[in-house]
């Protein structure tokens, strides 16, 4: 059992070297430069040049790739070239707001989608399960923009209900449970539930079929145990994959937000790379898509360990 | 549209629902009651909170909402008329001069009794202090972002030295009458706050210092500044109204329309066109004014180009319906006839009528060989979206069947804003113009050097300029070298004029619109004069409930 883990463990260091090489090449080979996020328009040449020592933009790729990952291993991801603060202070500032509205997400559409994915499955063919499947695969497809002006229209603008944009007062950056700032979180958080609800009711519904039709249920039916005892059954067989599926849907959802967050104004990681796509500040993309990555690797890393401890049979395979 | 469809069916949902539900709803949820407090929350296009040092970054919306709000120039823009053009008015300096004998040595008398945010007192020391900031790389305060932002707009800036206490002296690098117009954009910051933040930029950005009518008070990065009034500015008639400004920036046009709708804001920047009716239906204020802001194709003059036949650029001058134009955006422009309006001085007395004549088009045309059926072929360079671009591709979509009807055929390189901002300098012979014949990029004038000399001398051909297209008259560099060392105002304005008429009548670009700077408020807002500006007071600004 160790040596799965330390395999597991040890995969990560490599993930992470090609993940760092990766997310540096891909922004470098986009077009733009990153000098229009630092100086006017009108900025004559000397000053360009200043500015690009300043930065360090004037090195040598691989030499910017090698003070990037040297720096970065020591915490440093540089300074934006938009506005000039710390890399991380962004991205950790803005990853907690991504992860506030990801695990609201998450827990709506983890718990909706158990619920109606259990339901379907229980009632496989019914008008129920029709419905149910319906809505699963309306929340897998709908469009997040969409979806997100539409609730706006409902709740902001029509019934002036909730607010439409921001994270709240904005008089913190830390965590924050008051009403003012949750009233901010619901419109974006249930937009951006739809997705792993739907995959989550389709998953477990599935799961929940497969397993009833199994001879071990017929087995505790003949047994004569209650239906509430099998649901429990039923229900520690599906827990793994809906916990993997979930797990994974959380890793989406942090990266996936950029949409949500653009909507909603909303001010995460997702918001901060359409920033910096639009401004063409590599500091803040490499860095977001670095620990947005590193968050993702460590995710999986989790999911697997608990799966394994969950389910033996994931170690011997 | 879409939004405005989606708004008509959910209103149906909203009549059905609206008495069983707004009832509970306004209590449990609604936005709390403003305070008798003097409360103005704007959501800005700014994607991020403009740089707070001193020079503001973010264009010109920087400046309007954290330059001039926090500090002053020496010579500050006067935005207290809506009719008139924007002229400038001392700021930090009471008066200035210029040397009868050398024309680039400027001298400026500063304000007394002036003093920053933290109570220390403005004068010479600070100024020179504040200029080192900017052009000395070996001072302690010298700032990269700062220098980086402002070193630009001043070109001719050679040195600078303190006479006295509230006397300075700058030398131009060669005699140049613009340079007032470009000290306007150099704000001083308090060293004394510098010093006493431990001389860190950052820190400073967080409590910064300046003398202007506002204070910044609370800055939250990404997602709100707050500013509340310096009752103690040196400017009695600007002292601010309002006891407090929010500023979010919110760079989704549907989102801040929303915003502004569920009353979550005061004023928003640039409202969603096809949203305004609906705005207006519930009392709201657009509020619009022409100012410096153009909306043109640049020519390419290089060898080969299809420009370089004058008829062609006058039927394409004559075959774009700018009124049609105008409605189909709601309104929200003026038709551009020159670089600058026929109400401006520099506009001049052009005998070449830029209308809306597509017969008179064709008949060009046609003396040059071409019509609908052979059609002159142009690629032009153009965005998707972009700062001040307005709605790019449904106007150049517009033009472009308003050209083919008179025999012009218009091919569309679409690129984003990031990649066709960067080509601008680097000219139509560049590999990445793809050998385009034109670009299409709005800019901003305030000054004679930012509204022809970057774009018509010669000299500024790339790299050291925006003339795009490889413009070379030797008609018009004579014209600007002219103006640029005519120090009476009037003298200056005539050349100028001179000038602007011989483009136009040259057809030398094709102008389409002008800008008229769109914001919408809500119907408490009162005082606000908008500009002909880019820049806007906010001090007399009030809400009336």
């Amino acid at each position: 059992m160790s040596s799965y883990f330390l395999k597991r463990i040890l995969y990560v260091i490599p993930i992470t070297l090609a993940v760092s090489f990766f997310c540096f090449s891909l922004v470098h080979l986009s077009p733009g430069d990153p000098m229009d996020a630092v100086v006017s328009p009108d900025a004559p040449s000397e000053v360009v040049a200043m500015v690009q020592r300043a930065y360090g933009f004037d090195r040598p790729l691989p030499e910017q790739f090698g003070l990037w990952v040297s720096r970065a291993v020591q915490g440093d991801l540089g300074m934006s070239a938009a506005n000039g603060r710390a890399v991380t202070t962004e991205v950790f500032g803005a990853l907690k707001n991504t992860l506030l509205l990801a695990i609201a997400a998450s827990l709506i559409g983890f718990s909706l989608g158990c619920t109606f994915g259990a339901l379907a499955g229980y009632y496989q063919g019914s008008l129920l399960d029709r419905i149910v499947t319906g809505f699963a695969v309306g929340g897998v497809s709908v469009p997040h923009y969409w979806l997100g002006m539409l609730l706006v229209i409902i709740f902001s603008v029509e019934l002036n209900w909730l607010p439409s944009s921001g994270a709240g007062p904005g008089s913190s950056r830390d965590w924050n449970f008051e009403w003012a700032y949750l009233r901010h979180l619901i419109l974006p958080a249930v937009t951006l539930s739809v997705i792993p609800m739907g995959v989550v009711t389709r998953t477990v519904r599935a799961m929940v079929a497969d397993i009833l039709a199994h001879e071990f249920v017929e087995a505790l039916r003949a047994k004569g145990l209650a239906e509430r005892r099998i649901f429990l059954h039923v229900i520690k067989n599906v827990a793994p994959t809906a916990l993997a599926v979930m797990g994974l849907q959380l890793g989406y959802l942090l990266g996936s937000s950029i949409l949500v967050e653009t909507v909603f104004s909303w001010p995460g990681t997702g918001l901060l790379l359409n920033n910096a796509i639009f401004q063409r500040d590599l500091p803040i993309l490499q860095g977001t898509i670095l620990i947005l990555a590193l968050f993702f690797v460590a995710l999986n890393l989790m999911v697997d360990l608990v799966q394994a401890r969950l389910d033996p049979r994931i170690q011997r395979g | 549209m879409v939004y405005k469809k989606m708004v008509t069916a959910l209103r149906h949902l909203r009549q059905a629902k609206r008495v069983a539900l707004v009832s509970v709803g306004v209590a449990l949820f609604s936005t709390p009651a403003m305070s008798e407090e003097q409360v103005l929350r704007i959501a800005m296009t700014a994607s991020d909170i403009p740089l707070t040092t001193g020079q503001p970054d973010s264009g010109f919306e920087g400046y309007r909402f954290l330059g001039y709000t926090i500090y002053d120039a020496l010579i500050n823009w006067d935005m207290s008329s809506a009719e008139e053009v924007s002229g400038l008015t001392p700021g930090l300096a009471e008066s200035w001069e210029v040397d009868a004998e050398d024309s680039r040595i400027w001298t400026f008398h500063l304000r007394e009794g002036v003093t920053f945010h933290d109570g220390s007192e403005w004068n010479a020391d600070g100024a020179i202090w504040n200029l080192d900031k900017i052009y000395d790389e070996d001072s302690e305060q010298f700032d990269a972002r700062q220098a980086g932002n402002v070193r630009g707009r001043i070109p001719s800036m050679d040195s600078y030295e303190k006479v006295d206490d509230y006397t300075i002296q700058f030398t131009t690098s060669e005699p140049d009458a613009w340079f007032p117009y470009q000290l306007s954009f150099l704000l001083f910051s308090s060293p004394a706050q510098w010093e006493a933040l431990g001389g860190d930029w950052d820190a400073f950005a967080s409590a910064p210092s300046g003398t202007g009518p506002f204070k910044l008070t609370r800055l939250v990065p990404r997602e709100r500044a707050v500013l509340e009034p310096n009752l103690e500015y040196w400017d009695e008639e600007r002292v601010p109204r309002l006891s407090r400004i929010e500023l979010i920036p919110m760079p989704e046009s549907s989102s801040r329309t929303s915003a502004l709708l569920s009353d979550q804001v005061d004023w928003i920047e640039s409202p969603a066109p096809d949203a305004i009716p609906r705005m207006q239906s519930q009392g709201m204020e657009i509020t619009s004014n022409p100012y410096p802001h153009t909306w043109p194709y640049q020519f390419s003059m290089q060898e080969g180009s299809p420009w370089l036949d004058i008829n062609v650029r006058k039927a394409a001058n004559l075959a774009v319906d700018r009124e049609g134009l105008e409605a189909m955006l709601g309104g929200l422009m003026v038709p551009a006839v020159g670089i600058v309006a026929p109400d401006h001085p520099w506009y001049g007395e052009p005998t070449f009528e830029t209308r809306y004549d597509p017969e008179e088009a064709r008949r060009l045309l046609a003396e040059s060989g071409f019509s609908p059926e052979n059609p002159v072929e142009i690629k032009v360079l153009i965005s998707t979206s972009g700062s001040g671009q307005m709605q790019p591709l449904a106007m150049n979509e517009y033009i472009q069947q308003n050209l083919a009807e008179v025999g012009i055929a218009l091919d569309f390189e679409v690129l984003d804003w990031e990649s066709l901002f960067p080509n601008w300098r680097r000219g139509a012979g560049d590999a990445s113009s793809r050998g385009a014949h034109a670009t299409n990029i709005t800019f901003a004038w305030l000054d004679p050097f930012s509204a022809f000399y970057r774009f018509m001398h010669s000299s500024m051909a790339p790299p050291n300029g925006f003339n795009w297209g490889y413009m070379n008259d030797p008609e018009y560099d004579r014209l600007l070298d002219e103006a640029r060392v005519t120090f009476d105002q009037t003298e200056q304005d005539a050349i100028l004029a001179e000038f602007h008429a011989r483009m136009v009548d040259d057809a030398a670009w094709l102008w389409v619109a002008h800008d008229v700077g769109p914001r919408a408020m809500q119907s408490r807002v009162k005082g606000f004069v908008q500009a002909k500006n880019w820049f806007q007071d906010l001090t007399p600004v009030y809400i009336e409930e």
